[in-house]
């Protein structure tokens, strides 16, 4: 044992010193980058320089880490320091989302938004006190492998891997799209281009060195991503209130918000805009009622227009928007409904007043509809919070990650150390979402449009889903109610207005590309082991030699890493919304069955079976009734399918975990209990050591 | 093999620990959510007390919950001789 403490205390310091060198050089590689610029780099090298150097880098790590040993490719040797293991964790857990989206959501949402704060947060708890700990005893490569082991045979282990590919998939699809995103704004490549680029970059890691390669390569990537979020909210925060550390000050700005929110809500240019909105609605609404005859009527006053315009021999713009419009009118009664609809919905959401962003649960309505919208709210605030949280513990590329350390007690200050690293950022972010508030209220806000703010200037014109303004109520002034805004630009466009120079906005750029790299690679992982580890060799050929398991799941790897971008360069940008949905269908197909193995020795197979079928059963029938998306997919009158208790598809777990949890419990207790094997393969994962122990379960 | 008396006293220990933990996780959570209202009245440091909380108290408790453990929990196996020894 002295012998494996020296060993890998001696390990650490080799890394500390490494990773120290790593970010010091990469600092100085920006300052340089930031003196050229000052020469006259022109900002499409600066992008190119970002993309190559990094992804090279991590392609570097990659190669330096190859590995044809099982150990070294499942679980990185299992000798990762807590440290380091928090930091990987933390990169793998940060995805594109986390990194470029969430301020810009804690931006449109307020309060609300913050059930995505404390929910993928506060799921490390139930990580560290129900599973970590124990898993890591167990030790072997994958979660369907406990599932396995605990609840025999191979119906719980297919089930566990059915389950992990189902919400694998769909989040590595959202990475690579993102890398795509990032790849072609940071280069002005085309997306598709983008995709597979960064599926290089993804792959020469991954392919090589398996989980060992991708560990040390995340520990990289949290470096970049880390540093990249920290630079541009500080220095807006230096900008605002005159002190550094934003997270400790921005209660005062937050102060400030509600008071300009307040005077932005009566102001009368304001309302007027507002008006105008409300008034398209209505118009909207009208003509929805007086389908089909409407329809008509509409389309014949459009092509009227197209020719008293001509005869008037009016300007030829308008000519051709007459003309445009009569193209792409409504083919059908039924079209025009749909398209008036979303007219409709559109424009009533823009005639609110702005909502406060410090109020929890808010609303516009009042009297008895507006306290049943606020607890309506409130209920799905919880339920979308725990339902992160379930999901968090529950899902296999991060649970994974804890079989790698040294130790029991290793794996327990690991899940501290990632959450350490987690929370740096996440409670950075909704300081940042209230600073860029506070300047778009105070500053942008009131701006004449001859004379806009130069960030708004310039990044409308690039991309109107990031960015839209326009002026509806023509007094050549901006109101609030006049812009649009995506939720990505808040992290896009902060180092322009903090005034920095271009090279930070690669910097932010190459951070986000490090966050949703980091992310797939471990996901790719999972899903590949799942296929390869789980599937062929403990079902198909359990006497595969090591070397063909490996050569295998390379293979498979590199198979999955293809039909996901493939599937990304589709665009299906509307599948995007199934990340949020993926938590709820870990929690409810991995939670109940993995802590209640652990924590119940009485549990059993059927019992667990009927738990993990019943749990994710009932999880993704309420998302296939109940999201839009599959209600067109499949047919549905939504009409037909009120939500239970008013519990938005996102949070579908709700009725998934304790459905799954009860299930487990009852059925258990109607069969017989487990063997002896199995019970005392149970108290031996209770125990970090236990003397005499004859249960091994430690696979090499 | 056959469990101790002072194994068992481990175990109890531990889920006892892992209770608190838990409950301590789930007022701070799902309680202060829950009356997120009401105790936006009070100012904390100029934030709604409500807001502090879940944008940046509840995480803080998070990571003081998680040493905790870890730190409990490494000297508990000592104490009842479960540890792995030094590694």
């Amino acid at each position: 044992m002295a012998v494996t403490a020296s060993a890998n205390r001696a390990f650490f310091n080799q890394l500390r010193k490494y990773y120290t060198w790593y970010t010091g050089g990469f600092i100085t590689f920006v300052i340089v980058l930031a003196i050229l610029e000052q020469f006259g780099l022109p900002k499409v090298w600066i992008g190119y320089v970002f993309l190559v150097a990094t992804i090279m880098l991590y392609a570097g790590i990659g190669i330096m880490s190859r590995t044809a040993d099982v150990a070294e490719y499942y679980v990185a040797g299992r000798r990762v320091p807590a440290l380091f293991n928090g930091m990987a964790t933390g990169a793998d857990w940060m995805s594109a989302a986390s990194f470029i989206g969430m301020a810009g959501g804690l931006y449109l949402q307020g309060f609300d938004g913050l059930a995505f704060i404390m929910g993928w947060t506060g799921g490390y708890c139930l990580v560290a006190l129900f599973l970590a700990p124990y898993l890591r005893k167990f030790g072997q490569f994958t979660i369907p492998d406990f599932l396995g082991a605990r609840y025999g045979g191979n119906i719980a282990r297919s089930i566990g891997i059915f389950a992990a590919i189902l919400c694998s998939f769909t989040y590595v699809v959202a990475q690579i799209y993102g890398v795509g995103l990032i790849t072609s704004r940071l280069t002005g490549l085309e997306f598709g281009v983008g995709v597979f680029v960064g599926l290089a970059g993804i792959l020469v890691c991954s392919f090589l060195g398996g989980m060992r390669a991708v560990t040390w390569t995340q520990v990289a990537q949290y470096i970049i991503l880390i540093i990249a979020y920290m630079i541009p909210v500080v220095w807006l925060s230096v900008k605002i209130t005159g002190v550094p550390v934003p997270q400790l000050v921005y209660g005062g700005v937050l102060e400030r918000v509600t008071q300009l929110e307040k005077k932005l809500t009566v102001d009368p240019k304001e309302v007027e805009v507002r008006k105008i909105f409300a008034d398209r609605a209505a118009d909207a609404r009208k003509r929805i009622e007086g389908l089909p005859g409407s329809w008509e009527t509409a389309r014949a006053d459009a092509a009227k227009r197209v020719e008293d315009l001509r005869t008037a021999n009016a300007p030829a713009a308008d000519i051709r928007a007459a003309e445009k419009t009569v193209a792409d009118f409504p083919k059908s009664a039924d079209d025009a409904r749909k398209a008036w609809q979303a007219q409709a919905s559109a424009n009533a959401g823009r005639a609110g007043p702005p909502l406060p962003h410090a109020e929890p649960f808010p609303t516009n309505k009042t009297g008895e509809a507006g306290e049943k919208e606020r607890n309506s709210k409130r209920l799905n605030f919880l339920a979308l919070t725990l339902c992160l949280m379930v999901g968090t513990a529950a899902l296999p590329h991060i649970l994974m990650r804890y079989y790698t350390t040294p130790s029991v007690n290793e794996a327990r200050r690991s899940v501290f150390w990632s959450l350490f690293f987690i929370f740096l950022l996440y409670f950075t972010a909704p300081a940042l979402a209230v600073l860029v508030k506070y300047e778009v209220y105070s500053a942008v806000v009131g701006s004449s449009f001859a004379n806009l703010p130069a960030w708004v200037a310039a990044w409308s014109s690039i991309d109107p889903g990031l960015l839209s303004i326009s002026d509806i109520n023509k007094d050549g002034i901006l109101q609030l109610a006049e812009i649009r805004l995506g939720q990505d630009i808040i992290v896009l466009a902060t180092p322009e207005i903090a005034g920095l120079p271009y090279v930070i906005s690669g910097l932010v750029a190459a951070g986000g590309l490090a966050a949703a790299l980091s992310t797939a690679d471990g996901l790719l992982l999972t899903i590949a082991n799942a296929l390869s580890h789980d599937t062929y060799y403990k079902m198909i050929n359990p006497n595969a030699s090591t070397q063909k398991r490996v050569m295998i799941s390379k293979i498979l790897l590199l198979c999955v890493a293809l039909t996901a971008a493939y599937v990304t360069s589709l665009k299906p940008g509307d599948i995007l919304f199934l990340v949020g949905a993926a938590f709820s269908l870990a929690a409810a197909a991995f939670f109940p069955a993995l802590a209640l193995g652990i924590f119940w020795k009485r549990a059993n197979k059927p019992g667990a079976i009927a738990g993990m079928v019943l749990g994710l059963g009932i999880t993704m029938y309420y998302m296939a009734t109940r999201y839009p998306f599959f209600q067109q997919a499949l047919g549905l009158n939504p009409a037909d399918y009120p939500f239970w208790f008013g519990i938005a598809p996102i949070s579908s777990g709700i009725f998934g975990i304790p459905l799954g949890i009860l299930a487990i419990i009852v059925v258990s207790l109607l069969t017989p209990e487990p063997d002896k094997q199995t019970q005392e393969l149970v108290e031996h994962v209770r125990y970090p050591n236990l003397r005499g122990d004859t249960v091994n379960t430690l696979a090499r | 093999m056959q469990l101790t008396a002072k194994h068992k006293e481990y175990w109890n220990r531990n889920l006892r620990i892992t209770a608190v933990l838990l409950f301590i996780w789930f007022v701070v959570t799902f309680v202060m959510s829950w009356f997120a209202r009401p105790l936006a009245e009070i100012n904390f440091f100029g934030w709604p007390l409500s807001f502090y909380m879940a944008a940046q108290g509840s995480l803080i408790i998070y990571v003081l919950i998680l040493y905790y453990y870890a730190n409990k929990m490494g000297k508990l196996d000592i104490e009842y001789g479960v540890d792995e020894g030094d590694m």
